[in-house]
């Protein structure tokens, strides 16, 4: 599904990522892990095209999508989310998820403008698609309040709603469960379950343990710009390199 | 949705009506200028209310729009209604290959290569003496004809200017309220989000910056045929940030405030007239409360300020 290699990022000298390899199957939750600063988000914003790569390939189901920005790769379906949720906030709920729909409609400024017939049933198409992926995140009775009058739970169910919008086949989470309490991570952790059974492909880099242990298939782990090791659950927590990162090595 | 339009129509009707209450010659005149202000104040709101994006340059385009529709009617003796259309394609393929450069550029770096462009282009009317006349304008711009009639009193440049200003305001009403105009607002709240679902960021703000480029030439086309007399100085950096004054105290992100911000700016100076040498001094302080007071622009201020009163007078009964 989604193949990165050899990615490498130099930051004013400093190497940010040494050269990371994975690969991501398609239908899998994979977590991305690591203890701060190793990493985590440069390779997501590499990934999506928001930062440009010193070198590496990244490869999206098999096409070559290096250096493609974040607006292309979502018309190839891929999209993500981010640490702290950008929201549109001047905008409604609603309007904010009638975004995400922006690749799967066409009209032009003067079609819009103008009021064609087509863009008319293309504007009720919208509408219907986004309340669909409201109710999806269960924050359908939200939909016309002010998205910045939104708590940061909601903020980032929002999110999700938008980005599902987008209808992507793949969809990459920066720290979902930041600033979310127990009960609305409990709530994130059957909705990343949910999207999984869409037949969407999700990776997230997230710092709670527990949500990453419970609801991923596979596991990378990251540190200091290189990645340490890759597997199961399982196997990461008995992992010792992952153990001596975490914990610190006593040598 | 229903009842924007109900709005709409009532506010069309009003601007219908409006010469029979004021039957006065000099104010009509007047209100022909609050028509082509609200346009323009609507093609700069677009740009700097919906997507984000700021220009100081935009009395230039609307001088390019008069300019070319007065060289090509009165040296070319082109018909003006093929010239009003000539001039803003070329208006606008002229904005759109500037803004592929210069909207790269963010806030401040934009306001001063948008600043820059104006300057230019005012310096361009001031020096191509043979084609613009010069300092001392191009005059002699004909007056429209429409089946026979010929637009030459205030009351028919009335309707004529306030018929093409319902045209823009219900044109932009739509594209504000679509697929495009949400795109422009998500790039104005964060620009990788809209980037990251899959808005072309770019190509939309060059889009919009041609759309605001072609309606300021449209209203400078109409200015000059409906003044007949076209100088320099109405185009000046002064009026680009009279503009953008209009667009901030009706209210960003609103078509009614660039209507409210027009008329104001436009009619206050007509107002303070009376006041001899203090009229400066009171539109400025005026313009300083309105905005200290008013930050969200006179389109939320007025109705925030009816239910401030309303609620006041409520707890008055209840005391």
């Amino acid at each position: 599904m989604l193949e990165v290699s050899g990615i490498t990022q130099i930051f004013g000298g400093v190497t940010a990522l040494d050269s990371v390899s994975f690969s991501i199957s398609k239908g899998d939750i994979t977590g991305v892990i690591g203890p701060n600063g190793a990493g985590k988000t440069t390779l997501f914003n590499i990934i999506t095209g928001i930062y440009r790569q010193s070198a590496g390939t990244v490869s999206l189901e098999g096409h070559d999508v290096t250096g493609f920005p974040p607006e292309r790769l979502a018309r190839l379906a891929m999209v993500r989310t981010f640490q702290n949720i950008e929201l549109f906030g001047g905008m409604t709920v609603l309007e904010n998820v009638m975004v995400g729909m922006h690749t799967k409609s066409s009209s032009g400024l003067l079609a819009c403008a103008l009021k064609m017939p087509w863009s008319i049933s293309e504007e009720r198409r919208i509408r219907d698609g986004a309340l669909k992926w409201l109710e999806f995140t269960g924050i359908l009775d939200l939909a016309d309040q002010a998205a910045a009058s939104l708590p940061f739970g909601k903020g980032r169910l929002l999110e999700i709603a938008r980005a599902l919008a987008v209808e992507p086949r793949i969809i990459l989470m920066d720290e979902p469960a930041a600033g979310l309490n127990s009960q609305e991570t409990l709530g994130l952790s059957h909705l990343i379950k949910r999207v999984r059974d869409l037949g969407i492909t999700v990776v997230l880099v997230e710092h709670d343990m527990e949500l990453v242990m419970d609801i991923c298939d596979r596991i990378i782990v990251l540190n200091l710009g290189t990645k340490l090791c890759e597997g199961t659950p399982r196997e990461i927590q008995e992992s010792p390199e992952v153990i001596a990162a975490y914990l610190g090595d006593d040598d | 949705m229903k009842r924007d339009l109900l709005f709409f129509i009532a506010f069309s009707l009003l601007v219908m009506v409006a010469p029979q209450l004021f039957s006065g010659g000099y104010l009509m005149n007047v209100l022909v200028f609050v028509g082509i202000n609200t346009m323009l104040a609507i093609a700069l709101n677009l740009l700097l209310g919906y997507a984000g994006q700021i220009s100081l340059g935009h009395a230039g385009f609307f001088g390019l729009g008069a300019y070319l529709s007065g060289i090509m009617t009165t040296t070319y003796s082109f018909n003006p209604w093929v010239a009003m259309p000539v001039a803003a394609i070329v208006v606008g393929c002229l904005a759109g290959l500037i803004g592929f450069p210069i909207l790269k550029l963010k806030g401040h770096y934009l306001a001063m290569a948008t600043l820059g462009l104006g300057i230019i282009i005012y310096i361009i009317f001031n020096e191509t003496v043979e084609l613009t006349g010069g300092p001392s304008g191009l005059s002699a711009i004909p007056n429209l004809k429409l089946a026979g009639i010929i637009f030459d009193s205030d009351v028919k440049n009335y309707y004529l200017i306030w018929g093409v200003t319902l045209a823009v305001m219900l044109f932009s009403l739509n594209l504000a309220n679509s697929r495009v105009g949400r795109a422009l607002r998500a790039v104005h709240d964060s620009e990788v989000a809209a980037q990251v679902l899959g808005v072309n960021a770019r190509l939309l703000k060059v889009q919009i910056f041609a759309l605001s480029a072609v309606i300021s030439s449209l209203a400078g086309s109409l200015y000059a045929h409906t003044m007949t007399f076209i100088s320099p100085a109405s185009f000046g950096f002064n009026f680009s940030i009279e503009l953008l004054t209009m667009v901030v105290i009706g209210g960003l992100g609103s078509i009614y405030g660039s209507f409210l911000g027009a008329a104001l700016l436009t009619l206050l100076p007509e107002f303070l007239r009376g006041a001899n040498d203090y009229d400066i001094i009171i539109y400025g302080a005026l313009l300083m409360v309105m905005v200290m007071f008013m930050p969200g622009g006179l389109v939320r201020g007025i109705p925030a300020l009816f239910r401030k009163i309303v609620r006041r007078k409520g707890e008055g009964g209840h005391a």
